[in-house]
């Protein structure tokens, strides 16, 4: 019932003439700007950070929405992602601190290019093989990235490495957060973020950063869905002998995903170790290309606001329920665990897998009927 | 010929699917292999496709060597293939099936785009009917008839049909190869690899038969459908 509920509330919005459509995504929009310093309780993590858990999370939905390229739209299990996040991270680590100085900006697109080409790289001969033993061979380069970054002096070795450059601030004006006097709002004048402070302290322009490169990113993963190459993906996960029939050069475009989803994981690892200024090998562990994994699959791999969703959850829940402190995990294996039972979809399942299910229903239905009428006739 | 093939030659791992097959598809016909399972056709189809590696020979179309040259580079040639069983996109609507059909083309927006999925529909008034229903929820004949139709989409000057009739009902054979005649008669050049013998004879103007991976009788369809060692083996010895 909540698959119908919920492709009702698409159809009503989709229904909605453009201007309201497009105030409804500002509001949105400026909703989640807002949220930090908004400091809803409930919402709000006690204990951590708010802002800085808000950027978290906008970390994990760009690697959820990099990731869900190359496993929900091009079908590839790639259980080693973490290895582009970790080149993303270390090649701006290097080259604003470690082996040079440049500014971050610059560092940025060089991380992110690096990135495409080890993806390219990893991709040009292990694309050849298929299903499982993609997700062995990618496993393997999450794991090789890690253990080099441990190995190599000139990497920082286990110790990593620190003061990893933040973005230039622009100190314009200061904003002052809320505070809640149980549901009564007060605009707190002590408590306020400066437009725009890359400190150590205050980490909501980070968020800010990170909520502008997720919203960029949804613009372009639905461009790039719609597009020819969107087709071509899709016809490749789904049969990709059919695929090559059809004239799609199947190579090619798995190649294409695998260096999209690569050059999305570099970004997202640049940003994270600038927020974070230390890095070292702990940060790269295998879990996270598991829970990254998670975020995508949870969500509903192939739906961009499913992976979305299933990053918040992934990233954020724990955070929330810190409170609980180890209990925490277990509490997140339970919740992943009832999530993969009832909704094995994900959360929020791409279009075609709800239009899939509905048919299957009514074609039951159907079934059904004429069977009820057979017997009444008979009867 | 459109297509020409010499001496042809294909392997899986050590096994020999194909032994030195010679023949040729003379552009406008239907030309038909007909064989038991395990003959070889779906290989030989497959090869033709580009889908797999050839060992030895050649294959030619309209006089130039595309032995080497990767399937989806056929597919711009005009070599489209409809595959065996299920080749359809099982999350696809029929209509997204018969666009990923016309994937090669850059027409995708003009009215020769239009007139072609009428042509589809025409062909096959069921597809119309489910424009928007999921391939994978489809009946295999519906399947079939898709696969056909998404063939059918990238315009092709030879199109390669692979069992088209495999698990149909009596009924809706007849149909399939009518169809097929048609779609022959509105000017594509077919290549039918098939096990209903009877039909495949009836319809084709030249035919092979094809017997653990080598041709072992070739002729016109009707020539093929009177001899009696055919008939005995592939007719039930009598049509």
């Amino acid at each position: 019932m909540t698959n119908k509920s919920s492709a009702g509330f698409r159809q009503r919005i989709i229904a909605l003439p453009k201007p309201a459509k497009i105030a409804l995504w500002v509001a949105l929009a400026v909703l989640a700007y807002a949220l930090p310093l908004l400091e809803p309780p409930l919402i709000s993590t006690p204990g951590t950070d708010f802002g800085g858990v808000l950027f978290t999370v906008t970390v994990y939905c760009m690697v959820a929405l990099g990731l869900n390229i190359v496993v929900g739209y091009a079908g590839l299990l790639d259980l080693g992602y973490v290895g582009f996040y970790a080149i993303g991270a270390y090649t701006a680590a290097i080259l604003t601190s470690f082996h040079a100085s440049w500014p971050l900006l610059l560092a940025i697109p060089v991380a992110v290019a690096v990135t495409m080409v080890s993806g390219v790289l990893l991709g040009a001969p292990t694309l050849r093989v298929r299903g499982d033993y993609l997700a062995i061979v990618t496993l393997g380069f999450g794991e090789i990235i890690r253990l080099t970054a441990v190995n190599i002096e000139w990497l920082g070795a286990a110790k990593g490495i620190s003061a990893i450059q933040r973005p230039p601030s622009i100190e314009l004006f200061e904003i002052p957060h809320l505070f809640w006097d149980g549901a009564v709002p007060l605009v707190d004048p002590d408590d306020t973020t400066t437009f725009l402070e890359f400190g150590v302290l205050d980490q909501i322009p980070y968020y800010w950063l990170g909520l502008t490169v997720v919203i960029v990113l949804l613009f372009a993963d639905r461009l790039i869905k719609d597009s020819r190459v969107g087709r071509a993906w899709e016809a490749t996960r789904e049969d990709e002998d059919a695929a090559e029939l059809m004239g799609v050069p199947t190579f090619r475009f798995k190649l294409l995903a695998f260096s999209t989803g690569a050059f999305i994981g570099g970004l997202a690892g640049a940003l994270y170790a600038s927020r974070q200024s230390f890095i070292n090998p702990m940060s790269f562990l295998l879990l996270f290309s598991i829970l990254f994994l998670a975020a995508v699959v949870v969500g509903g791999q192939g739906n961009r606001w499913g992976v979305i969703v299933g990053a918040i959850v992934v990233a954020y829940l724990p955070e929330r329920f810190r409170e609980f402190s180890e209990f925490r995990v277990l509490v997140f294996g339970l919740a992943l665990m009832l999530l993969s039972s009832f909704r094995p979809e994900g959360l929020l399942p791409p279009r075609r897998t709800v239009r899939a299910k509905q048919l299957e229903h009514e074609i039951e239905a159907l079934e059904e009927g004429q069977l009820e009428e057979e017997e009444a006739a008979r009867g | 010929m459109l297509l020409e093939v010499e001496g042809l030659c294909v392997n899986y791992g050590h096994i020999e699917a194909i032994r030195d097959i010679s023949f040729g598809v003379p552009e406008g016909t239907i030309t038909t292999l007909i064989g038991a399972n395990g003959a070889g056709k779906t290989t030989t189809l497959k090869t033709l496709s580009g889908l797999r590696k050839v060992r030895a020979g050649t294959v030619k179309f309209e006089g130039r060597d595309i032995t080497s040259i990767p399937p989806y580079e056929r597919v711009e040639m005009g070599i489209s293939q409809s595959p065996e069983g299920r080749g359809i996109f099982p999350g696809m609507t029929v209509t997204e099936n018969l666009d990923m059909g016309a994937y090669v083309r850059r027409d995708r927006k003009s009215t020769a785009y239009e007139q072609d999925l009428e042509r589809v529909f025409t062909l096959f008034p069921r597809l119309a009917e489910r424009r928007q229903q999921v391939a994978g929820t489809m009946s295999g004949g519906e399947q079939q008839m898709l696969a056909i139709g998404r063939a059918l989409m990238a315009r092709p000057r030879l199109v390669l049909l692979d069992e088209p009739s495999m698990g149909l009902a009596p009924k809706l054979i007849q149909q399939i190869f009518d169809i097929i005649t048609e779609i022959n008669q509105q000017g594509t050049t077919v290549l039918l690899v098939e096990q209903n013998a009877a039909q495949s004879l009836k319809r084709a103007h030249t035919a092979h038969i094809l017997e653990t991976g080598q041709i072992v009788r070739s002729g016109t369809g009707a020539e093929l459908a009177g001899d009696e060692a055919v008939k005995a083996a592939y007719l039930g010895g009598d049509v």
